[in-house]
């Protein structure tokens, strides 16, 4: 996974979303800028039948990024996501995809960007029961009229990229859950996008075979590099891919952060509650344990990068004589010692911190 | 052949916790009800034979001499209307040609041959080989071994005759329904303009609009055509339309995350995914066809019909018989191979079976065997016309005619029996409350009924039915005619439960019964007629019992599927209290399963009721009758097409007062 700090891209942002809004019900419109809309979801929904599916979202998604969004279920994280390419004609706001405005592109304008820049990977696979997987595969292609023998060269490479070599003249319902969703990925792989964009792809598939896919999509990241946005309710699947989470509640963000920053800092009891039962020392780094020294603290311990996990180091630190010093490149941040340490990975085993 | 699903009722949640807050409406309902019969028969005890509104037979009203200056006018405007010369007429010369160039292309002589231009070997050929391409070697068997047959029984021209009708009449259904229903698929504002249409199209007895359109298209082929389209077409708009409308919504959306245009998510995602629902819309489509091209015998449509008509009104049981036979091949053949043709529409879109390269070789090789056998038949008399020898269908006539007698004579005592128990135990008195009653008691007590089961709307539409049949001048036939249906519906119902708990238990039952039913579903109505004139002889009670079959199957099944539907938890809950198998039926079962049966009733009442006046050619009397004498005597056509109209408005009356009850006991 790409390592990025704080985002700090502005116009170069593979993605970017500006007060983004969609609120499902008849006059919709209306209810934008009135103080109806600062009701909560229940009492909007009892005052005028209107969803409060997404409220004024905003974010980017730099280029390479793996941006997860979660939430609880019905937290809006579907309806999001197909707002980006207007699956779902949001309400109110803005998208780009690589400086392109989504949101005022006309009929034709979104096929194209459809076509060529953004591909999407569905819950329930969304295969074509009737075409092999190698025509599943093309579809996107064909669809945007590329000619035959291409398609099929490039279908075959993917079909390769994924693992399905031997399957490209199977039916759909001939494959297990996991080598469909493959086929959904080939497919969206298939048209070179520079978004993809996952919503809850495996949250049908088994434990097993749902951390098989996570590596695939670990692996495919690395191989490919693409802009992803990953849409999960599933707390490890998110810290395990993400560069960045994004939590949702009732359709408005709660939290935007790196993982360990969500872990060691939760924006309120919803995320505390959220991350509680993660063991703290698989995400958190140094950074988060370590604290100044202590007046006549020995200062000849070894050094350690502010980035590293906890969970990866602990036994180094236990093992050392001296405390550990941090640092972030050259410069020199603070200690942790075995009690910073241990404090993190005993803490866990008496429970969830109180 | 009808394509209402059942629709069990959402299982009762068990309430256990809190008790219902008002007194259960049901008990009440019954009151109410009883109330109502008891003050009928007050009523009727008081007012008993008057204002009955009863014509007699010869007796015309105003309404249906203008009715049949109607029919003048039409004739007159044929030649002068903008609408009739540039409408109706080019609609009508068109399929009256196309129909007359099937028919001297294979069934007739084609002028200045003595014989049609293909004979019989070359037909037989090419439906083989059609078959065969279509639905595969046992389909086209099949074919082969059917049209022998209709040829043997001495029915070939008819045979042909009514496919040509069938054929070209699913043609046009196929041009107008398929893309029909793909917009009522794709647009709200269509569904809901078109479903009423449909609703009515199907709702409307099919003998009710055989006089409108005779009005209209005068008789003959086209006015077949037309009639049989119109019965033909609802069936395929509609299932297309579920069909598509059913693809999965994640893979239309993951096909517009792709940028499919909206043709192409059509053309490469629902109609591929849609295609073996749509051929079953195509299966639906041709069944009804073929059974509405044999009632347009009566508007001289040709084909088989005629000859099963004739043999009914002179009463000639064997020659109807054979001709019945036919027909009821015909159906199998049709069916068999429209559903093979659906299966294998559904193998090929998985990759197809087998060797498709040696299929296409033996397509072509058996293609140049169809040329030569076309060529021989233009070439030979005897390949020309179908042999007079063998001939199958006068000894058959024979037998059947004597074996009825036969059986006639043995068991009329039983059947005797059965007919005047039923005659007097529930016929003449029903008839008598219903006919003799004073009219607007009659209306009242209908009006209360319908309120009662169904609550305002149908109250409205009995009320709009009421009035129409009352501007009719039918009155008293109309009651007649819903006398003999609701008993009819009463003796379905009876068995449809029995049978259907019967089944809807016991899986095995299901397995053993459900073949049974769908192979009587398959047999066009006409045909019905057969076997209850030769055990009953021209009577009312033939009639009923002729409906009773027509109607039992498809009430069975719902019902049975509405006793299935219900949720194992409650079977197992109420199983684990120690509920016995009778009162796990009638606690629980039959309960959950109300919806159903109502469901049940209403498509029962409306099969009957389009049986009960098909009756009408066979001495059922009421309102059919007079559709059938419409034709045959000139002066009485108003008063046929004035009993057609009511036959619509009973039609309309009975299936809204049960749609709404259903629509009710599927909600309490
Ligand atoms: N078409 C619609 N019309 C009305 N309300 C909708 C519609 N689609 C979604 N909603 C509502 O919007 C809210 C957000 O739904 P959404 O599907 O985006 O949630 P989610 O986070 O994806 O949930 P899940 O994890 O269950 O998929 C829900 O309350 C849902 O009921
Ligand atoms: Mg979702």
């Amino acid at each position: 996974m790409t390592a990025t700090t704080e985002a700090t891209v502005t116009t170069d942002a593979a993605l970017a979303v500006d007060g983004l809004w969609k609120i499902f019900g008849t006059r919709a419109d209306g209810i934008i800028g009135t103080p109806d809309a600062d009701l909560s979801r229940k009492d909007l929904q009892a005052k005028t039948g209107c969803v409060m599916a997404v409220k004024d979202v905003s974010f980017e998604v730099a280029p390479g990024e793996v941006f997860v969004v979660m939430g609880l279920s019905g937290s809006g994280k579907s309806t999001l996501v197909r707002l980006l390419t207007r699956l779902i004609e949001p309400t109110a706001g803005q998208v780009r995809i690589n400086g392109e405005e989504v949101t005022s592109a006309s009929e034709e304008k979104l096929r194209e960007m459809r076509r060529h820049h953004v591909a999407m990977v569905f819950q329930h696979f969304g295969l074509l029961p009737h075409r092999k997987v190698i025509d599943n595969i093309s579809y996107g292609l064909e669809v945007r009229g590329e000619g035959k023998v291409d398609r099929r060269a490039r279908a075959q490479e993917m079909v390769d990229l994924v693992g399905l070599s031997g399957y490209e003249e199977s039916y759909p319902d001939q494959l297990s859950g996991g080598m469909q969703q493959r086929v959904g990925l080939a497919r969206a792989l298939a048209v070179d996008p520079a978004v993809m964009m996952f919503d809850e792809p495996f949250s049908a598939l088994d434990p097993l075979i749902r951390r098989d896919m996570q590596n695939e999509v670990i692996r495919l990241h690395e191989e490919v590099g693409k802009t992803m946005v990953f849409i999960t309710h599933d707390l490890q699947e998110a810290l395990k891919l993400g560069d960045r989470i994004l939590i949702m509640r009732d359709g408005e963000i709660v939290q935007v952060g790196r993982p360990d920053e969500v872990v060691g800092a939760p924006a309120d009891d919803y995320v505390r509650d959220f991350v509680s039962e993660v063991p703290r020392s698989h995400v958190l780094t140094l950074r988060w344990v370590m604290r100044e020294p202590r007046d006549g603290e020995s200062l000849d311990g070894p050094v350690m990068q502010a980035d590293q996990v906890i969970k990866d180091v602990a036994r180094d630190v236990l093992d050392a004589e001296h405390p550990i010093r941090v640092y972030d490149g050259e410069e020199f941040l603070g200690v942790v010692d075995d009690e910073d340490v241990l404090r993190v990975v005993v803490a866990e085993e008496e429970g969830p911190e109180s | 052949m009808t394509v209402t699903g059942a629709r069990p009722s959402t299982p009762p949640s068990t309430r256990a916790e809190t008790p219902p807050p008002e007194p259960p409406p049901k008990r009440r309902l019954g009151l109410t009800l009883g109330i109502v019969v008891v003050g009928w028969i007050v009523g009727w005890a008081i007012w008993r034979g008057q204002a009955t509104l009863e014509i007699g037979v010869a007796e015309l009203t105003d309404v249906h001499r203008w009715l049949l200056e109607l029919r003048d006018d039409f004739d007159a405007a044929r030649n002068s209307n903008v609408v009739f010369l540039y409408v109706i007429d080019p609609v009508s010369s068109a399929l009256d040609w196309v129909v007359t160039f099937l028919q001297e292309l294979v069934s007739q002589a084609a002028f200045p041959r003595p014989v049609p231009e293909i004979g019989w070997l070359g037909v037989l050929a090419i439906l083989t080989w059609v078959a065969y391409a279509l639905a595969g070697l046992r389909s086209a068997l099949l074919v082969a071994v059917s049209l022998l047959v209709f040829g043997f029984f001495g029915y070939w021209e008819e045979s042909l005759d009514l496919l040509i009708i069938t054929a070209v009449s699913v043609g046009i259904c196929c041009l107008v329904g398929l893309p029909l229903g793909i917009w009522m698929a794709r647009s709200k504002a269509a569904t809901t303009a078109v479903t009423p249409v449909l609703d009515l199209m199907q709702t409307m007895p099919s003998f009710a609009y055989l006089t409108p359109l005779v009005l209209v298209f005068g008789i003959g082929p086209a006015s077949a055509v037309v009639v049989t389209l119109i019965y033909a077409l609802p069936p395929l708009a509609r299932i297309t339309a579920h069909g598509i409308r059913n693809v999965s919504p994640t893979t239309i959306e993951a096909s517009r995350s792709m940028g499919a245009t909206r043709r192409q998510v059509l053309r490469k995602v629902q109609l591929p995914m849609a295609k073996r629902t749509i051929v079953v819309g195509i299966n639906q489509c041709t069944m009804a066809a073929l059974s509405m091209a044999t009632i347009a015998a009566l508007i001289d449509g040709p084909g088989l019909g005629q000859p099963v008509m004739q043999a009914l009104q002179s009463l000639d049981i064997g020659g109807a018989f054979v001709s019945g036979l036919a027909i009821v091949i015909m159906a199998i053949m049709l069916d068999r191979t429209t559903t093979a043709a659906s299966e294998r529409a559904e193998t090929a879109a998985r990759g197809g079976t087998g060797n498709a390269r040696r299929r296409r070789q033996i397509l072509a090789g058996s293609a140049v065997l169809v040329a030569v056998a076309v060529y021989f038949s233009r070439t030979y008399t005897d390949l020309a016309e179908f042999p007079a020898s063998p001939d199958l269908g006068t000894p058959l006539a024979d037998g059947v005619r004597s074996a009825t007698e036969w059986v006639t004579s043995n068991i009329e005592p039983v059947t005797e029996a059965l007919k005047d128990l039923v005659s007097y135990g529930l016929l003449n008195p029903l008839q008598a409350l219903m006919a003799d009653s004073p009219w607007w008691l009659m209306a009242a007590v209908l009006l209360a009924v319908s309120y009662l089961l169904g609550g305002w709307r149908p109250l409205v539409t009995t009320a709009v039915c009421l009035a129409v049949i009352l501007g009719t001048g039918l009155w008293n036939e109309s009651m007649k005619t819903l006398t003999t249906t609701v008993v009819a519906t009463l003796l379905v119902m009876l068995i449809a439960v029995i049978i259907g708990v019967w089944m809807g238990r016991n899986r095995r039952a299901d397995a053993f019964v459900r073949p049974f039913l769908d192979a009587l579903q398959t047999i066009p109505p006409f045909v019905y007629l057969v076997p209850a004139l030769a055990l009953f002889g021209p009577t009312r009670f033939t009639a009923i019992v002729a409906a009773i079959a027509y109607a039992t199957p498809i009430a069975t099944k719902l019902i049975a599927d509405g006793i299935r539907g219900v949720s194992p938890t409650s079977v197992e809950a109420a199983r684990a209290s120690g509920t016995t198998a009778w009162q796990m039926i009638s606690k629980v079962q039959l309960p959950m399963a109300r919806a159903a049966v109502v469901l049940a009733s209403n498509q029962g009442l409306l099969f009957v009721l389009s049986m009960v006046v098909i009756g009408g050619l066979v001495g059922g009397g009421g309102l059919g009758f007079l559709v059938v004498t419409g034709f045959s005597q000139a002066e009485d056509f108003g008063k046929g097409l004035a009993a057609g109209i009511a036959i619509t408005a009973l039609g309309v009356m009975l299936d809204r007062i049960t749609q709404h009850a259903a629509a009710r006991t599927g909600r309490a």
